[in-house]
Order: C-alpha cells, then sequence, then structure tokens
C-alpha cells in the first residue's frame, strides 16, 4: 500500500486556496441525493453533520449518549486558539502554524497545520454568530488570554467552560437542521462495524443501546468522529464511556492508524485517592502560573498536605524551578509530568500512596493577598476542596499527572479520508495536526476546523467523483454478514461466564499502559508490557463475566465491546512506542535521552508518520511510512532550561 | 465506613418497579457516590446478580449525564452533580435512598436511567440561532457589553441534567427552557428570531408533558450550576411580549 498524503502543490500559504478551487462540486441541486453517516457528535461531529447539512445533503448522526450536549468536548475549559490578532500582539497565522509544529516537536504535517491555523479566524466568528458567550472586555470586544507554547494571547475562552459553550453552538446548529428534516438523530445507539464494499466505505452497523437491536446504515460516505483512545489507560480525564471502538473496528476494515503511541499526558490533575478511582479529573495548567511544585528532599512516607508546611524551607526540593531556570513550573506538559514522575520514582512522592507532587500556594498568597488567588482560581481550588476534602488556601495542592489526550489516530490523507476511500476520520479521532503533543487550546481548534471548514468542502470532491447512483443498500450481502459478525462477537462476550469482571480487566490493562507505555518508555519494559497484553487479551476471552442478555440496556456488554477492542489496541500502541526508538513531544525513550535526561529526537531516522496494517486476528500489524517533510519550519531540539 | 443503599430497581419500561435494599460495607469516605455504586456493581456482578444502572459519563460535573434522586434530593444533598459528591458528605452507618428522576416526561428506562430526550427536542423547537456555516461577520464586528455577555453566560452554563424537573413538585422544567432563552434573549445575535423561539420552545415543553411553574424556586435550590430563577421572569416576559405585540412585517408595516 503506498501512502498518498494527497498534500497540494505550491507555497505552503496558497495550499489550501488552491486546493479548494481544484476540488470537485456537487451541484446545490444534486445535494440531496447523496446520503452521509456522522458518528459521534462532539465538536466535531455535530459542527459536521450542521453543516453538510446546511449545504443540503441528507445526515444521519450516530450519538452512544442519550444526548449530542454529552460527548466529552463539552469538559474541556481553557479555550480556543485562533489567528485573530484582536491584541496586536504580533500574531499571524504563520505565527499559529509555525508554534503548533514545533509544539509538536515536529511530527505534524505542515499543510494540515497550516490549514488549521487559516481556517482558525472563521471559526470564532461562526461560534460567536451562533451566540456563544466568549469573554468580553468592558468596552464590548472579545477578550483572550494566553497559553502554554505561545508568547502571544490568542485564545479565546468562556470561563473554565469553553468546550460546553463551544458544543452547545455547534450542538443548536444540528438541532436546527433535525428541525429542518436534514439531519436524522440516533441516539443511544453505538456504531460497532464499517461496512466495506468493493473498496468503499458503504455505511455502519450500530446497536440501539436500549432495545439491542442491531441494524445496518448505508450511505455515500462515513465519517467518524468518535474521539481519542485515552481510556486504554483505565484511568485518564476522559468520560467513562470515552472509546476507541468505532475507529479500532474501521481500523480492522482496512483504514490505517496513525502514531498510535502519541499520548499527552497532562501534569496537574488530582491523584489517585484507591483502588475504587474510575477517572482522573484535570485541573487548568494555569494553576501553574502561580503554584510552585515541590517534594520533600528526602522521601517521607504517606506525608499528608496539612504536614507539609511544617517542612522547612531548606528541605523542600522545588525540582521545576531546579531543572529548568528560565521556564521554573511553566515548563511545558510533557517536561512537567515526566520530572514529577522522576521523583515519585526516587520514593520522594507525597500523600498516602506517594504517587502525588505538592502545588503549593502559600507564596502566591502571602504576595498577592487571598482575594487575588481566589478571583484567578476560585473555582478550581472549590472543585478541588470538594474532590479531596482539603482546603488548598491552606495547605498545598497535591497533584499528578494523568492521560488526557492522544494525538494519535486513524490516518488521514489531505481531505481527511482515511485509507478506506468513502471512510472520513475528524478530530481527536485522526492522526493529523497535533504531531508528538498538542498545545493547549488547539483540540477545540481542531475539532471545529475539520466539521466546519474542511470537511464540507473535500467531501463534495469524493461524492462528485462517485455519483449519486454509486450506493450500495443495506440488502446487500454484506451488510447481512456484517451484521452476523458483530450479533456474534456479542454472543462470545455473553457466554463466556467466567469470573473477572470487565472493570477488573480494563484496571489491568490500564495498569499495564501507564507503567510500560506512559510518561517514559524503554524497550525491555514495551517487550514486556506486550506480552503481558496478549496474556491478558487472551484470559479476557476466556474468563470475563458479563450478565445479562443482548437484548436490553446492558451497560456490562457495552463496556466488555469496549475493552475488547483496547486490549487490542493497547498491543499497538505499545509496538509503535517499541519501533519509534526515538524520544519526542510526549513519547519518551530513556534510550534517546541528552545527557541531562531531556528528550532528544533522531530526525534523520524517525521524521515520519507511522501509520499501521491491521493484518488479521494476532497477527502483526505492517507500518507503512509517511515521510515528513518539512519545507517551512527549521527543525531544533526543544529546550526549557 | 458502612452505608444501607435503598435503591430503586426496574428492570424495563413497562415493568413494575420498587426499592431493594443493600448492605456495602466498604466504602471509603475519598469515593464519590457513583465509585460508590461501582463497587457495588462489582460486588453484585461477583455474586451473580445484575448491576445497578445508572446514567454516569464525565464524571467532573459538566456533561449533565449523572442524575439520582438521593434522599429527597436531585444529586444528593450537596448543590453540585452526583459525579462531584463524595461519601464523606454521608455518615457511617446512615441508610441512602436512590431513586430515578421522577416525571412524566422523563420516563423510566431502566433502574436509574430515565429518558430526558423531551430536552433535546425543546431544543431542537427552536433553541438556536439561524445562521449556516461561513459567510457570518467578523466576530468583534457586533460590541456586546460585558455585564449583557456575562449574564447571557450565566444563563448558558445550564448542563441540561434535569434536576430542575426532578426537585419540581410540578415537574416543570421552566428553568431549563428559561436559561436558553435567556441566553438568545440578552444576545443581539438572538434577537431577530425572539419571539418565534420563545413561543415554539414554550410549546414544546407542554407538548412533552412538563407541569406549570409555582414559584417555588426549588429548581434554583437544587440546581448544580446555579441557574438563577431570574431567568424564569425574563421567560415569561418574553413569552408574554412575544404573545401580544408583533413584528413589524405583521402588521403591513413594510407599506404593502
Amino acid at each position: 500500500m503506498k501512502l498518498d498524503s494527497k498534500i497540494p502543490a505550491g507555497p505552503i500559504a496558497e495550499k489550501w486556496t488552491r486546493h479548494k478551487f481544484n476540488l470537485k462540486l456537487v451541484n446545490p441541486a444534486n445535494k440531496r441525493k447523496y446520503d452521509v453517516i456522522v458518528v459521534g457528535t462532539g465538536l466535531a461531529g455535530s459542527s459536521a453533520a450542521a453543516s453538510l447539512a446546511e449545504l443540503g445533503y441528507n445526515v444521519k448522526a450516530f450519538t452512544y449518549h442519550d444526548s449530542p450536549r454529552r460527548a466529552h468536548s463539552i469538559a474541556a475549559q481553557g479555550g480556543i486558539n485562533a489567528a485573530k490578532n484582536y491584541q496586536n500582539d504580533g500574531d499571524s497565522v504563520y505565527r499559529l502554524f509555525y508554534d503548533t509544529v514545533k509544539g509538536g516537536d515536529y511530527r505534524a504535517r505542515e499543510a494540515n497545520v497550516y490549514r488549521l491555523a487559516e481556517v482558525s479566524v472563521s471559526i470564532i466568528d461562526q461560534c460567536v454568530a451562533q451566540g456563544v458567550p466568549f469573554a468580553r472586555e468592558y468596552g464590548g470586544l472579545l477578550a483572550n488570554r494566553s497559553f502554554g507554547g505561545a508568547q502571544v494571547s490568542r485564545t479565546f475562552y468562556a470561563r473554565g467552560q469553553t468546550g460546553q459553550q463551544l458544543l452547545l453552538g455547534a450542538y443548536s446548529a444540528m438541532n436546527r437542521q433535525i428541525a429542518n428534516g436534514k439531519v436524522k438523530l440516533y441516539t443511544r445507539t453505538e456504531m460497532l462495524d464499517v461496512v466495506v464494499i468493493d473498496g468503499k466505505a458503504r455505511g455502519i452497523i450500530t446497536r440501539d443501546l436500549i432495545t439491542g437491536k442491531i441494524e445496518a446504515h448505508s450511505a455515500h460516505a462515513v465519517l467518524l468522529c468518535t474521539g481519542g483512545y485515552s481510556n486504554v489507560f483505565y484511568l485518564s480525564t476522559s468520560a467513562k464511556n470515552c472509546n476507541a471502538t468505532a475507529a479500532w473496528r474501521a481500523h480492522k476494515k482496512g483504514a490505517l492508524f496513525g502514531n498510535p503511541c502519541f499520548t499527552q499526558i497532562h501534569p496537574t490533575c488530582i491523584p489517585v485517592s484507591g483502588d475504587h478511582q474510575s477517572k482522573l479529573t484535570l485541573m487548568s495548567e494555569s494553576l501553574r502560573n502561580d503554584g510552585r511544585v515541590w517534594v520533600p528532599k528526602k522521601g517521607i512516607k504517606g506525608l499528608k498536605a496539612k504536614d507539609a508546611v511544617n517542612i522547612p524551607e531548606s528541605e523542600r526540593d522545588y525540582f521545576l524551578e531546579r531543572r529548568y531556570p528560565s521556564f521554573g513550573n511553566l515548563v511545558p506538559r510533557d517536561v512537567a509530568s515526566r520530572n514529577a514522575k522522576y521523583v515519585c520514582d526516587e520514593g520522594r512522592g507525597v500523600g498516602s500512596s506517594g504517587l502525588a507532587v505538592f502545588l503549593d500556594f502559600s507564596d502566591a498568597i502571602k504576595r498577592d493577598g487571598r482575594n487575588t488567588i481566589e478571583a484567578k482560581y476560585g473555582n478550581l481550588f472549590d472543585m478541588y476542596k470538594q474532590i479531596t476534602g482539603d482546603n488548598p488556601y491552606e495547605v498545598p495542592m497535591m497533584i499528578f499527572p494523568a492521560v488526557h489526550y492522544t494525538m494519535g489516530g486513524l490516518w488521514v490523507d489531505y481531505n481527511l479520508m482515511t485509507t478506506v476511500p468513502g471512510l472520513y476520520a475528524l478530530g481527536e479521532a485522526n492522526f493529523s495536526d497535533h504531531g508528538a503533543n498538542r498545545l493547549g487550546a488547539s483540540a477545540l481548534m481542531q475539532g471545529l476546523a475539520d466539521g466546519y471548514f474542511v470537511i464540507p468542502y473535500t467531501i463534495g470532491d469524493y461524492l462528485a467523483t462517485i455519483g449519486w447512483n454509486d450506493k450500495v443498500g443495506t440488502d446487500h450481502p454484506a451488510f447481512k454478514e456484517s451484521m452476523e459478525q458483530v450479533q456474534l462477537g456479542i454472543k462470545r462476550l455473553l457466554d463466556i461466564n467466567g469470573n473477572k469482571t470487565v472493570d477488573e480487566f480494563h484496571r489491568q490493562l490500564g495498569h499495564i499502559m501507564w507503567e510500560y507505555c506512559g510518561m517514559s518508555r524503554n524497550e525491555e519494559g514495551l517487550k514486556k508490557a506486550k506480552k503481558m497484553i496478549q496474556d491478558l487479551r487472551a484470559e479476557f476471552w476466556s474468563n470475563v463475566k458479563v450478565l445479562g442478555t443482548s437484548t436490553e440496556l446492558n451497560a456490562e456488554l457495552e463496556k466488555a465491546n469496549r475493552v475488547a477492542d483496547f486490549l487490542e489496541l493497547g498491543e499497538l500502541m505499545v509496538d509503535d512506542a517499541l519501533h519509534r526508538s526515538e524520544s519526542c513531544g510526549g513519547h519518551f525513550r530513556e534510550e534517546s535521552a541528552t545527557e541531562d535526561g531531556e528528550a532528544k529526537r533522531k530526525d534523520d531516522e524517525f521524521a515520519f508518520v507511522s501509520a499501521w496494517e491491521y493484518k488479521g486476528s494476532n497477527q502483526a500489524e505492517e507500518l507503512h511510512k509517511e515521510e515528513l517533510v518539512f519545507e517551512n519550519v527549521k527543525l531544533t531540539q526543544r529546550s526549557y532550561k | 465506613m458502612k452505608v444501607t443503599l435503598k435503591i430503586w430497581r426496574q428492570k424495563g419500561p413497562n415493568e413494575k418497579g420498587g426499592f431493594k435494599t443493600y448492605q456495602h460495607d466498604h466504602v471509603s469516605p475519598d469515593m464519590s457516590f457513583l465509585e460508590m455504586l461501582d463497587v457495588l456493581n462489582t460486588n453484585l456482578i461477583k455474586k451473580g446478580e445484575e448491576p445497578v444502572h445508572f446514567d454516569h459519563d464525565c464524571r467532573e460535573g459538566i456533561c449533565g449525564m449523572c442524575s439520582l434522586y438521593i434522599n429527597g434530593h436531585p444529586h444528593g444533598p450537596l448543590q453540585t452533580t452526583t459525579c462531584q459528591l463524595h461519601m464523606r458528605s454521608f455518615k457511617d452507618g446512615e441508610t441512602i435512598t436512590i431513586e430515578p428522576w421522577r416525571a412524566r416526561a422523563f420516563p423510566i428506562i431502566k433502574d436509574l436511567v430515565v429518558d430526558r430526550t423531551a430536552f433535546d427536542r425543546i431544543q431542537q423547537a427552536g433553541g438556536y440561532i439561524s445562521v449556516n456555516t461561513g459567510g457570518v461577520p467578523d466576530a468583534n464586528e457586533i460590541p456586546i457589553p460585558k455585564k449583557v455577555a456575562d449574564e447571557a453566560f450565566d444563563a448558558a452554563t445550564c448542563i441540561g441534567c434535569g434536576a430542575c424537573v426532578a426537585a419540581c413538585k410540578n415537574a416543570s422544567a421552566m428553568l431549563f427552557v428559561s436559561a436558553k432563552v435567556s441566553q438568545f434573549a440578552l444576545l443581539p445575535q438572538g434577537k431577530p428570531e425572539r419571539k418565534e423561539r420563545v413561543q415554539k420552545m414554550v410549546a414544546q415543553m407542554d407538548a412533552e408533558g412538563f407541569g406549570a411553574c409555582t414559584n417555588t424556586k426549588a429548581c434554583e435550590a437544587e440546581c448544580p450550576k446555579g441557574i438563577s430563577v431570574t431567568n424564569i421572569a425574563r421567560l415569561n416576559r418574553e413569552y408574554y411580549s412575544a404573545s401580544i405585540s408583533s413584528y413589524e412585517w405583521q402588521v403591513g408595516g413594510g407599506g404593502e
């Protein structure tokens, strides 16, 4: 298989404009003859469904939630970047492009990133027109703030709930099209397979989560907007139901998976409190503007936050300030996370588990007064108190890194099409724009860019090429066959009736991934993890216990289906991490470090996208490489010393 | 800690439900309420009993998916979502009663899971501003006073969980509907459609079988996001003004 990224020719700033002109158009009167399936209704899915329906296509949208408004895009706190340069501080499309490529540690495709920066300005206009209540200045114009990895203020925000407001905007646009009859919405309906006939995506197989009914849906094109796979780690900041099933099943039907080992670990999460822990809560990284990160110089077992105040200055190690004097506590996410891990590995971690570091606001409160700190972080402090029972105005917070985002995803070309013609991937579900590390406030930007401003153009080219007659109905044997496969898989899970719950397997998988394929990875550990995952998978298929039937609401069955897929994806992540023996962005290989322990890229060997091809059950996947060409940005080693 | 749980179990929408009592002896005060139920479910599965179904997703208080009527309060004793409620808010040995949201417009699907799609249908009736993607003015072309933007934002923070309906003795959805109506009535972008919007959304609210508002303010007291009943006053004003006035074109103001 030859990977064709379809990057248009010409200077970077003209590529998208030229490409839009060269794309084929579907005549307005003919658009109603085409059906498009959208799976997932977060930022990418809702915005795509609404925009395509506005153009005149017939859209069927699917979500496993009871409402599109529940999608996990809603939980994004910080903001959305756009190169508006409203602050007159030197921002530009080119600068946003440059920052994003650099922030991604030079493992993203230049052309895609430039387009992202280019359409970012339209996203803000669109959202404001929809009534999204962004923060404003007293003069009535939009406010901005600065965010990690940038030296300009380009982040638009709606208090700490930007994702919520943007999602509700896209949701309202889709609601309007539901009312117009152009979008048909299927709620509590989960996609369990993609149907590929004659090499093209022709539809999907779904399960109604309330009745258990398996159904086939056909269309001219299928869009997967199904988010990332952080939950392979069991504990992450993702919502409990986030899963990789749609993407993984598409992968098994021929869509290559790009850079699966690129995961982002966020440094400021609330630590695990016990074995019952079900998910991790993120607190905005803005806290590191005023909080100082430290651990005791000598390890103290089970050190509590209330006892921390008794430890004299001379016995504290402000390890980020010590190692990175110029950036201090504001080093990028990956660096901050890794250093927290190191001090805990040394036995200097705090809290009952020893897996936490302090984030201390006492100096900031002394310097600026409690009122100032409360005005800045009041809601975060309240949230912390709510969850932990500790009051961060009086004792230091405890934080620990957690998996937060996956840069990897289905491989797509410049048109967002996967290697299966007619099958697209948008938003976090694709691999395309963030390289090996995503900058803050860029996930919302990408999801909406793909849905509002990229897919409405690129899908037309495919649809115009195939023509509206090129559609296969659900009476085709391939749909029946796929439905039977799905039903068989479900029956298999219910028939095992073993001794361990789905959660127990999921938790075990999460431990393996976190330990060996988390913040820091090495060859020995990864090889060990691969074997452990294979064993765990074999045990799962002989010893999982799923009660109930397939014809009712059955949450355990839903989870079992998803964990079965995580158990396969986990192994591919390990394979990818094993193959990429360089360090870059969120992927840190201990074998590839500078003398003082910082990440070291190997551009000569690894300046490519890893795209993995599924070769059958329990077979090794085949690696394809898309070479990355940097014509505009000069590759340099990141330094925060 | 140990707690006794009285949980509503109901096999399906048309089955008869009832309370079942469970003894839960391994509860940590640091557990969230939902984690306490996770542990209960693991124990039930191990014993071969069907786990308790409940809705949940983000577990950080923003998606609006979790519900539960706990000891007579939607989302339990604190003014947060159930996922943000922790077991340290309960006493050792306490008996905790857990029911689904109870409202005619929110039929029970199974156990503690209810169907809240009535809320979506209200939004589909008019909870949007009619703009297509593309071709909109520059974002800074419409200055909006900060106070107005902040007020609109406060209304827009509703998470659509339905606690307001569950708290209301009339099962009224006025707080939910008023939050969306307020957001768009306040903002200049929402003005062109404000009359149709409020009328359509209220009509849909009534069609779904939600009750009337009798100003008990239980909704505001229980709302995990602190949505104010001021929004209900605004909804009423919007509704009456839409009912008794009309657009210029409706009276031939265009000179026809």
